[in-house]
């Protein structure tokens, strides 16, 4: 039985693996079912873009609009079920000690950049940047890259639908933990954005630990 | 000077030009947005129609449309909802992006005046005439566990659209649903407006870039109504001027200046 808590049970001495992420920087790894990733803001107010894949069957992935619809509401939080564009819970929220992560703001791109803070900004490093680096890992490309999760970015959406990425409420060492309901790639891109308050204008690492099952 | 305190300032730099942004996009562009169309206004001339379509409950439509055409999306009932993907016809990597177009726009709110953006920083349509006002680009089409596994819905719709243009399951990206009046309360949950769909709301969506529209008339998942309440729509592909250089979608904000002015370059 997994319990939810804002507060994680999980000891960090049995974690099977550690790792710190450099700013600006992708990562990956084939978690398996039962499994928990957790991933610590550890200066805070940094965001962390993140996709998940079926390992079985990549054309099954991660998708926004589907997990918002099955929640019933905009924001993901502690129980958040991640749902595939199948419909299956691919992993859900275990622990949660910011409370506030998004789903509907996409990744930056050096595109989007552009559009959104002028030209000079293309020639910025990017989250889809990252992800395109890191799909071509597993045989995908830019098709494969979907809406994304962005967790520990504060994105409030106002009754009239006004939309406005602001200050992140994570504190240095802030974490949230993915429990894996089925065998997936996750992918991770540390975002490197520094045209807006998703990272309080400088990027930072983040620590990633992963469990066994039922192995705190 | 040290690299600390340069680093600070240009973050400083950084936020103001946010702030600016975030002004000009909260507070100046949704007040010099267009009016919505009134019901029964703004015909289309009968030389100007290319082709007609009724679009049967629960089944899709695909749909090339040019640089210089748009498509009217019209509800006779008042009854359906309407969930469009698309991608670019020349290279169909690049697709819809409901993400970057309501993070550019400052806004969720789909409306007359508003532009629907691919994931490249170009315009894939600019909604040109809108009855409604009222449509939803966070939730997503329907799926079988909406009506039971029986019943026609949009995500099997997608699918079936999308392989007839060559293209498969991971070139669907997320979709806007036209008439589907979904708002957030102030918990940020999702509430169904059904008080703001009436017999007659239509949509224009002017091409900016030569696409291929997936169009799927399936029940929105928050319509409360069981069985799902969908009725025909009508499609009607004409031809337009393009966006003039006052055009109220491409001026409406510097960043929709900025999305057009890429959007131009494809077809310079």
């Amino acid at each position: 039985m997994t319990t939810l808590a804002a507060s994680s049970p999980r000891n960090i001495s049995s974690a099977i693996y550690t790792h710190d992420i450099l700013a600006e920087r992708p990562w990956s790894y084939v978690l398996k079912h039962g499994q928990t990733l957790r991933i610590v803001d550890s200066e805070g107010q940094q965001a962390v873009d993140a996709l998940l894949y079926c390992l079985a069957d990549p054309t099954e992935r991660y998708s926004a609009q589907d997990t918002l619809r099955t929640q019933g509401s905009a924001y993901v939080d502690l129980g958040t079920r991640l749902v595939s564009n199948k419909g299956r819970v691919m992993a859900h929220i275990t622990a949660d000690s910011c409370g506030r992560h998004d789903t509907s703001a996409g990744c930056c791109s050096c595109e989007s950049n552009a559009v959104r803070f002028g030209e000079a900004t293309k020639y910025q490093h990017a989250c889809r940047e990252n992800f395109i680096l890191e799909l071509s890992k597993y045989g995908m490309t830019k098709r494969d890259i979907v809406a994304n999760l962005n967790f520990f970015m504060n994105v409030p959406i106002d009754p009239d639908g006004k939309f406005t990425v602001v200050d992140g409420i994570s504190t240095p060492g802030n974490y949230v933990d993915i429990t894996m309901d089925l065998d997936v790639i996750f992918v991770i891109s540390n975002c490197p954005q520094v045209n807006n308050p998703c990272n309080g204008f400088n990027p930072t690492p983040i620590r990633v630990l992963i469990w066994d099952q039922d192995r705190f | 000077m040290t690299s600390l305190e340069t680093k600070r300032e240009v973050a400083e730099a950084n936020r103001r030009r946010y702030e600016e942004l975030r002004a000009a996009g909260q507070e100046a562009t949704p007040k010099a947005l267009p009016s919505a169309t009134a019901l029964g206004a703004a015909p289309i001339l009968e030389n100007a129609v290319i082709s007609r379509e009724e679009i049967p409950a629960d089944w899709y439509a695909i749909v090339r449309l040019r640089r210089g055409e748009a498509l009217r999306i019209a509800d006779p009932s008042g009854r359906s909802s309407v969930s469009v993907i698309g991608w670019r016809d020349e290279d169909t990597s690049e697709r819809i992006n409901c993400a970057d177009t309501v993070k550019v726009q400052w806004s969720a709110a789909v409306s007359k005046g508003r532009v629907i953006l691919s994931d490249m920083g170009r315009v894939l349509f600019s909604v040109i005439e809108d009855t409604s006002g009222a449509h939803d680009i966070l939730v997503g089409g329907s799926t079988p566990a909406a009506y039971g596994a029986a019943s026609r819905n949009t995500q099997e719709n997608f699918i079936a659209g999308a392989a007839k243009v060559g293209l498969g399951v991971r070139d669907i990206p997320p979709c806007v649903t036209f008439f589907a009046p979904v708002s957030l309360d102030e918990n940020g949950c999702f509430v169904w407006n059904q008080g703001r769909k009436q017999p007659g709301d239509f949509v224009d969506l002017r091409a900016e870039m030569n696409a291929i529209l997936v169009l799927s008339n399936c029940a929105h998942p928050l319509d409360p109504a069981r069985p799902s309440a969908a009725q025909p729509v009508v499609l009607v592909r004409h031809r337009i001027p393009q966006a003039a250089a006052d055009d109220p979608c491409r001026t409406g904000s510097p960043e929709a200046m900025r999305a057009f002015q890429f959007t131009d370059r494809l077809y310079a």
